[in-house]
Order: C-alpha cells, then structure tokens, then sequence
C-alpha cells in the first residue's frame, strides 16, 4: 500500500510548488482571455491584460468570479471550448437559484480523478479495498467523481448511489466494503438502519472508513459516528462548479488537503474582498490552474475556512483548508444573527444526550423571527419524569443561547420524526419565504 | 419486595393527533390489556403511563414500532373508594416523608380503588405501607 499517490508532487518544497502555480496561473489567463468570451470581457471592463499577472501575488489584480456568473451565461456562456471536446457534463439542481451547468474534457476527468486518487490513497485507501459509493450519481458530481477515484486507484467500486439502504447493507456485508462514501446524514441513517437489523457496522462489517462529505458537518459529529462504528470517518470537499467532490484530509485528520499544482486558494474577507493572511477566517476563493472546460478565476464558492500553509505531519506540502463551518449560501439569519447549521450541530453533538437527527425551523411571527430546534427523544435519555424532559429542553436552548446569543425554541420530538435524508439533509426548514 | 412492584410502561409521545391511536393499536394487536393509563402533557409533548398485564411485552412491542419506551417502578395501592380513601393513604405517607413524585387513579367494580404511584423513595413506602396495613396490589394482580 503506497502511502502517496504520486509523491513527488504531493511533498514538492512548498517554493517549487509556489513555481508551479506561478506558471500555470500565468497560462491560464492568457488561456481563458483567448478562449472564453466572458473572461475577455471581464478582463477588458478591469482593465486587466493577461501580462499584467507576472507572479503568484498579482492573482489579487484578477476580478472575482460568481455563482451568478454562471447563471447569467447559462448553460455554457463561459466555457473555453466547443461541445466536441466536452466529455462530460453535470448540472446543478438549482434548489438556490437557476441551475449551473460544468463540462468536462478528457484531461479535465483525469485531473479530477487525479485530486480523488491523492486524497483516497492519503486515507489508506487502495487496490486492496472495496468503496461503496452511496454518493447520488447523474447530474449530480458527488457519486460519478467518487467511482472514477476509486477506479484510479484501483480499489473496487460498488456504485450503489444513494437510497436503498438495506440494500446497501446487504451489500455492504456481502462484498465486504472497506469504506463508503456518502454523505454523514445518509450514513448516520444506514447506521440506524443496520441496528434495526441486528447488524453492527463495527462487528458484522469490514468498513474501516467513511468519505463524508456535500454538506458540512461538525467534529462533534464526527466524534459520534467514530465512537459508534468504530470507523474513521473523513471530510471530503468540493463543489460542482471546481468539478465536484476532490479534496480529502489525510489520516491525520488535521485540514483537507488541497492539491496546489492544480488548485490555487486565497482566503479574503469577505465583505471587503481584500486577501487575508493564512490564520485568518474568511471566505475561500479557488481559481483551478489547470481545467480546461471550465476554468474559474478567484471563484467565490461562499465557504468560510482558514488556511494553513504549513506542511502537515504526513510529509505533504500542499496548503490545507481547516473544517469548513459552512456556506454563506446556508447560513441563515435570524433577528439579526448570522447562524451557521454547522455551529448549531456543534453545540447540539456536543450535548450527550441530543441524538444526531436534529432540524431548524425559522419562521416569522409578525415582525420577529421564531427559530425551533426540534431534536429527538431517544430511549437512553427518556426517564419517564417530564421534570428531566424539561431540564433537557432547557439544557439544549441554553447551549444554544450560550454560542449562538439568540434564543430559540427548543421542541423534544419522537425519534425518526425528523425526516432522513439518502442525500444533503435539509438541516434548516426557512418559513420565512414559503 | 420485588413483587409488590409494578412495571410501568411510560412512553415519550409528541403532542399531536393520531400518537395514541397509534400507541394503543400496537398494544391492541399485540393482545396487551390496559389495567390504569394516564397522560401528562408538557407542551409539544407528553408522557403517556400506563400499567398493562405484560409489561415486558409491552415494552418490546412499543420499542420495535419505534417508541421511545421505558419501563419505572411504581405502586399499586389499594385505598376504599370512600370518603377519606385517598387521604389515609397521603397521610402515612407523609408522616413518613415520603414524597410522591406522580399519582394516578380510578374506582373498580370493588369497593376498593387503585392508586397509582411513584415515590421518591420506594422501598421505604412499602415498608411503611405494610406497617400500616395498607394492601399493595402486585404485578400479579394486575395480571
């Protein structure tokens, strides 16, 4: 079992890979300014050529680029090449908007694969392994970008998509899947679901580890589905728009490696847009270096993170991103407040006894917005005494009010009320806009 | 000691139409009777508290339909269905500072009625209910 997929990029001295992305950065404005339409008027209103981007720092010269702006020049207004050499495409849902469509080229599968091979082998995840796929596939980039990793580096994949769940389990035990790779909500569902069974993923099963990922999650949780599984369980991190699910973290479980010679990373604030120093939180913006379809110049994906520069304890040298707390595009505000579902399981998962199903309600009463938690009654916490129920619910809102400053309703529901997701779990249910 | 106990079946249920029609069918097709029943409300939800005839049966029915279900100790006292029924039995109790946490009851085709109770402090209310000559109805006699 290697310990990396191709070593000598993955622990390049950090000033040679500076190098490398100073000269891809270099052609690939001169290539997008050539190829696509969009970008020559981008640069053109800037008032930006492609010679005036002489060096890594001249990145923050270069204007941003949007979700809108894939909206705007749906469904290919900004690709940099024909449909012939489109090998594939997938689309969004356009649940939060008009849907974004991405293409591929062949170079730009093998790139992604590429990213994929890196981060599975960094886990330990090989030829020696099965990964089941729970990942949706079809237009969505999740299940598709998992299969091709995994083919590439030769482990065994089991496209299963998602749904099916006892299926899965069958499947899972029958072909002695190794890890799955899904998202945390739809494995904490197949965990529930294998012990209605009389299964136990630690006993029955020989997972060893999980890929989750799509929606954000918190330590807390992680904690929760190691200690009940007894797997490890890995962030995975992407977006459709930069090509799907690519970067993972290592066994060290410290920050989601991203791959440099493909990938370039700021981190800025996000209401000025100036660039912050490594440490800081902000907002990641990711210009791809080397796709050719669909190259995005200093995308704002919306994700708030921290960069770390130095190299991490496994050998590799490329910058990693700290837990992503969410995405400005979930986070909701609530009189005022800004609330992160992601901060909201935190200080959920951090009370033993709030199950792991757990959903937001906003709603407005008049001029005020009324949020609800609404968490579920297991049998280990249920005493009979209401007076302990109360406690609980008193417990939770003080959580809440403590780390969030804003108070909420908390409501002690039936298990399996809260609905189960085979996907993205909608964590948070808006009233406010129904 | 240990038979003058009753299990009692306590279920967390949402405040919402249709929760008990759902609970007490499970028990109907399960061939469960119902002996005393109570429901305490808190809001969004309740606690339902019932003593049946099989309570472990009970108990594994309601946990497999997805209940959240736990099984309590409480007391089945048998107290006259007359004036001063329910006070004699409080004030024993109380002289012996023991605190009921919850009550519930209801008259029989007997002379007596049954009180249901759970008391802060369990073994010392039987022994002081004995002492008394207070009859306790035991898991057998709700059978």
């Amino acid at each position: 079992m290697p310990e990396y997929w191709d070593p000598l990029i993955e622990r390049m001295p950090v000033e040679e890979l500076k190098k490398v992305q100073e000269d891809k950065l270099k052609q690939l404005v001169r290539y997008v300014y050539d190829h696509s339409p969009f970008y020559r008027k981008q640069f053109d209103e800037a008032g930006i050529s492609p010679d005036d981007i002489q060096s890594l720092a001249d990145v923050k010269k270069l204007p941003f680029t949007v979700k809108q702006d894939l909206r705007d020049t749906y469904p290919t207004g900004m690709f940099c090449v024909p449909q012939k050499q489109v090998v594939r495409y997938h689309a969004s849902s356009g649940t939060t908007g008009k849907p974004t469509v991405v293409g591929y080229t062949e170079n730009d599968v093998k790139e992604w694969s590429t990213s994929l091979a890196r981060g599975l082998t960094s886990i330990g995840v090989g030829r020696e392994d099965v990964i089941q796929v729970g990942y949706g596939y079809g237009l969505f980039t999740g299940g598709l970008g998992l299969h091709y990793g995994t083919e590439m580096v030769g482990a065994s994949a089991i496209p299963t998509s998602s749904g099916n769940t006892e299926r899965q389990i069958e499947l899972m035990q029958d072909l002695g899947s190794t890890a799955i790779a899904c998202t945390p909500s739809y494995f904490l569902h197949i965990n529930e679901v294998t012990k209605k069974m009389g299964i136990s993923i630690a006993n029955d099963t020989k997972l060893k580890c999980g890929i989750f990922g799509a929606e954000p999650w918190s330590e807390e949780m992680r904690r929760r589905i190691e200690e009940q599984t007894g797997i490890k369980a890995y962030d995975i991190f992407g977006t459709s728009e930069i090509s799907g699910p690519l970067f993972t973290e290592c066994t060290y479980q410290d920050g989601i490696h991203i791959w440099a010679d493909q990938f370039l990373i700021e981190v800025i604030d996000p209401m000025t847009g100036e660039p912050l120093p490594d440490g800081e939180r902000g907002e990641l913006v990711v210009t791809t270096l080397v796709k050719e379809a669909l190259p995005l110049i200093r995308y704002r994906i919306g994700d708030l993170t921290v960069i770390k520069s130095e190299p991490c304890k496994c050998g590799r040298t490329h910058p990693r991103i700290m837990r992503i707390l969410g995405r400005t595009d979930d986070m909701i505000i609530v009189r005022g407040i800004n609330v992160f579902p992601g901060q909201v399981e935190a200080v959920l998962m951090g009370i033993p006894e709030v199950a792991e199903h757990y959903q937001l309600i906003v709603e407005r009463e008049g001029e005020l917005d009324r949020l609800t938690v609404q968490v579920e009654v297991t049998e280990n916490v249920f005493s009979d005494k209401i007076s302990d129920l109360m406690k609980l619910e008193k417990k939770v809102g003080k959580a809440l009010h403590t780390v969030l400053n804003i108070t909420g309703k908390v409501e002690l529901v039936e298990p399996g009320t809260i609905p189960r997701s085979m996907g993205k779990a909608q964590r948070v249910i808006d009233k406010r806009n129904m | 000691m240990e038979d003058k106990l009753i299990k009692q079946i306590s279920i967390f249920a949402e405040n919402k139409p249709g929760r008990l029609e759902e609970i007490t069918g499970q028990l109907k097709s399960a061939g469960i009777n119902i002996r005393a029943f109570t429901i305490a409300e808190a809001g969004d939800f309740g606690v339902l508290r019932m003593v049946v005839d099989k309570p472990d049966k009970a108990h594994s029915v309601l946990h497999d339909a997805g209940f959240t279900v736990s099984e309590t100790d409480v007391l089945g006292v048998e107290m006259s269905d007359s004036p001063g029924g329910l006070h004699d039995i409080a004030t024993v109790l109380g002289a012996n500072n023991i605190n009921v946490d919850y009550a519930y009851a209801f008259a029989t085709a007997t002379e007596n009625a049954l009180l249901i109770i759970r008391v802060n402090d369990i073994s010392n209310a039987i022994k002081v209910l004995n002492r008394t000559g207070v009859v306790l109805i035991g898991i057998e006699d709700v059978k």
